[in-house]
């Protein structure tokens, strides 16, 4: 394999040749040794060679981990290294599993795990709803024509730049019993509300949350695809006498599908992986109302004196099979929809 | 020729000074902090270097997250630092050091902090592996002024729970504050009250058998507190599992009468009280079987894969000497461990007569604390008692659960984790 690099020829060396002069020296020095890499492992072989690296670093930090994790798994004891702990084989998935009536935690061995199974399901199907919908509400809002729109993209991505730790105690501080939200209460003279010690009221809260934390960066998602949406066919639609709600289901819709689904997607994984901004504005209560799967493994394997890692890493295999599933399905529907488009 | 002498002392010294550096043993001490006390090591670790030059010592101050969550890994891979001042004394006691072959005079150290030594060592074992820098233990706190105001007199020395619990409604009532009663949700807090109602916690064979009459009345009361308002609904029933919450923001804020937490508490509220409000810690309240609170406390301890023991020795017996200890107790305002000290009475330096008056009142409670109270301490499955009580009465006061389903799954809780530890 050869390097060639432009000269430049012709040209008087401006600021631009100097200082790609140390670029031009680094890649004449890797010539000689990826020519040799290249004799050693042919060029059907170089594809393989420069993804190695990316591969080295996600085996070390991905792969690895999940091998470790399902070991833990099939292990017990309370040492934190393998040489303490005995291999139980399934028995972590049993007690998991085991249960009078899937659809009542209370009649489960480990009934914290199932409430937090129910709690998580109710968040990710209400949550993603929901954040699906505002972002398309907002990414539709703000695709048009108005003044100061830089402005409210950046109101609307503002809270996406904050840590989920920061987001979760700034709310906490205005549905605290003193808050912002109950004095603001008080003044115009409604009684007070404990927001965080109602089971209903704190599910909503980490639903809204979460949404409001998030929304901006699914909204630009939807945003892009908005502007990618050639103006030609709105203009053809509007000469047609199109009315603007069949415009948004025949136009917008279909076309913004490919994003849609990718927000759809994304927001589906990250609502069943939702621990931080929950766990700091409710703690998972009032009781068990809001604990989230995560918080769950977070409690049985790291907050109590007896680390009971492998229960928590059975739990947390469970969830990265749901997590899989969800990948799948959104290479499925993907996969599905360039095949469509490829007919 | 003068000034040549003087270059040559001077380069002499500066050599013998580079020598004994290098000469000098590292020791480590990792710390965290919950005030001050950092500080007051730093100035005792200087003071301990200038009388002991041929040792250095290094203190790390860390957040108490490393010391809860990364020490834990490091002492099971055999390594982590010389010495660490930690709270997880017992769970842990297979990595500390015996100091007693290295100690000067072992029998001392012995005998100055001999009641709390088995928090820190294995069962059956007489080993010395450090001592409590501070201890803990938890109790009342008043706000006196809403007391007075109320024209409600705070409960003496012997008064029960039912007869704290109704002082505290009459005073929130009165002036028409929010919270009664407050307690810390932690299972620890609970132990006290709990072991005064009559609780046992041991069986017999000496595992756990925590749901007893006496368990039962505290749980009880607990639960009827939150249902008729005295205690409020968002501290023990508005976190999940065993996330600890306390009251220290509504106390500080005037919003408390009574707060149920500890002497831990004294130093950060004379520093946010001010002169707001009077406060003070009180006697502890009683049940038919005791009037204790639960002691408790950070210990510093030498860790066996210490590559200097004689030399940590010498820094642990320095610190944990009366001098030390005084000093140590009375610039942080922690209560001492040192029997000697406590039984002389520290001079705490806070100009604040809240911090003097309560920290007498916490430290006669250590010496009058319960002998279960004490034993709790040294006792291996404490942590996991703590930890399936609060669980399960912080889903009976949110309303999850009945009282009766708490006692089951609390047994059950406790039962699997000590067949999952034992096996």
């Amino acid at each position: 394999m050869s390097i060639v690099m432009g000269t430049g020829e012709g040209r008087a060396p401006g600021l631009s040749s100097w200082l790609a002069w140390p670029f031009r020296f680094l890649m004449g020095a890797l010539n000689a040794p990826m020519s040799a890499v290249q004799r050693r492992f042919g060029i059907g072989g170089m594809g393989a060679v420069f993804l190695a690296p990316n591969m080295l670093i996600f085996g070390v930090f991905v792969l690895i981990p999940v091998v470790i994790n399902l070991a833990y798994s099939l292990t017990g004891g309370t040492a934190i290294f393998f040489d303490g702990r005995y291999f139980v084989g399934l028995d972590q998935y049993k007690t998991l599993l085991t249960c009078g009536d899937y659809t009542i935690p209370s009649t489960c061995l480990q009934d914290a795990f199932w409430q937090s199974l129910h709690n998580t399901a109710l968040f990710v199907v209400l949550q993603v709803t929901l954040l699906v919908l505002a972002s398309l509400a907002t990414a539709l809002v703000l695709n048009r024509e108005m003044r100061a729109r830089g402005f409210w993209r950046g109101v609307f991505f503002f809270p996406v730049l904050l840590s989920p730790v920061v987001v979760g105690l700034i709310w906490k501080w205005i549905l605290q019993r003193d808050g912002l939200l109950n004095a603001l209460l008080l003044d115009l003279g409604f009684a007070r509300t404990l927001w965080l010690a109602e089971r209903n009221w704190a599910m909503f809260w980490a639903i809204f949350v979460s949404v409001w934390a998030h929304l901006g960066f699914y909204a630009l998602i939807l945003l892009a695809g908005l502007q990618a949406i050639p103006r030609d066919l709105y203009e053809a639609a509007m000469m047609d006498g199109t009315g603007r709600m069949r415009t948004f289901w025949r136009i917008t819709l279909p076309l913004l599908w490919p994003n849609l689904l990718v927000v759809v997607i994304l927001a589906l994984i990250k609502a069943v992986q939702i621990f931080d901004e929950a766990f700091v504005l409710t703690g998972g209560g009032p009781g068990t109302s809001t604990m989230f799967i995560t918080q769950y493994i977070y409690e049985t394997g790291f907050a109590h004196v007896l680390r009971n890692l492998g229960l928590a890493s059975a739990a947390s295999i469970l969830m990265g099979i749901v997590l899989v599933a969800l990948t799948a399905l959104q290479l499925l529907a993907s996969n599905r929809r360039a095949r469509k488009e490829a007919a | 020729m003068k000034r040549l002498t003087h270059l040559a002392i001077g380069a002499l010294a500066l050599a013998w000074s580079a020598s004994v550096a290098q000469a000098a043993t590292e020791v480590r001490i990792m710390w965290y902090s919950d005030g001050n006390e950092g500080e007051v090591l730093q100035d005792l670790v200087k003071r301990f270097e200038s009388q002991n030059p041929d040792i250095k010592v290094v203190v790390d101050n860390v957040a108490f997250g490393v010391i809860k969550d990364q020490l834990p890994v490091q002492l099971e891979a055999g390594r982590g630092p010389d010495i660490v001042r930690v709270v997880e004394l017992k769970s842990q006691a297979r990595h500390w050091l015996d100091l007693r072959p290295h100690l000067k005079d072992a029998a001392t150290f012995e005998k100055n902090f001999g009641n709390t030594l088995d928090w820190m060592r294995e069962d059956g074992s007489n080993a010395l592996p450090g001592f409590m820098t501070q201890l803990t233990i938890t109790g009342p706190l008043v706000n006196t002024t809403l007391f007075e105001q109320a024209g409600v007199p705070v409960p003496g020395p012997k008064a029960t729970w039912d007869e704290w619990a109704a002082a505290a409604k009459k005073v929130a009532d009165s002036q028409k504050i929010p919270i009664a009663l407050a307690f810390d949700r932690s299972g620890h807090r609970f132990m006290g009250p709990a072991i005064s109602m009559g609780a046992k916690v041991i069986g017999p064979d000496g595992k756990p058998a925590v749901v007893d009459e006496g368990f039962k009345a505290m749980a009880q009361r607990i639960a009827d507190w939150h249902k008729s308002g005295i205690m409020p609904r968002e501290i023990w029933g508005g976190v999940a599992g065993t996330t600890y919450k306390g009251a220290n923001e509504e106390f500080v804020n005037g919003q408390v009468a009574v707060y149920f937490s500890g002497s831990w508490q004294v130093a950060q509220f004379s520093q946010k009280i001010k002169d707001s409000f009077d406060w003070s810690a009180a006697p502890e309240p009683c049940g038919p079987a005791a009037c204790t609170g639960m002691p408790g406390g950070a210990g510093l301890v030498a860790v066996k894969y210490t590559q200097n023991p004689k030399e940590v020795a010498r820094v642990v017996e320095y610190l944990a000497s009366e001098p030390v200890v005084r000093e140590f107790s009375e610039r942080t305002l922690f209560l001492p461990a040192h029997q000697g000290v406590a039984a002389k009475g520290v001079d705490f330096k806070s100009s604040d007569p809240n911090v003097k008056k309560s920290l007498d009142i916490f430290l006669n409670a250590t010496q009058t604390a319960d002998p279960l109270a004490l034993k709790m301490q040294s006792y291996k499955w404490s942590g996991t008692i703590y930890a399936a009580v609060i669980s399960r009465l912080g889903q009976v006061v949110a309303g999850e659960t009945q009282l009766a389903d708490a006692y089951a799954r609390i047994e059950d809780d406790i039962k699997q984790k000590v067949a999952e530890a034992s096996r």
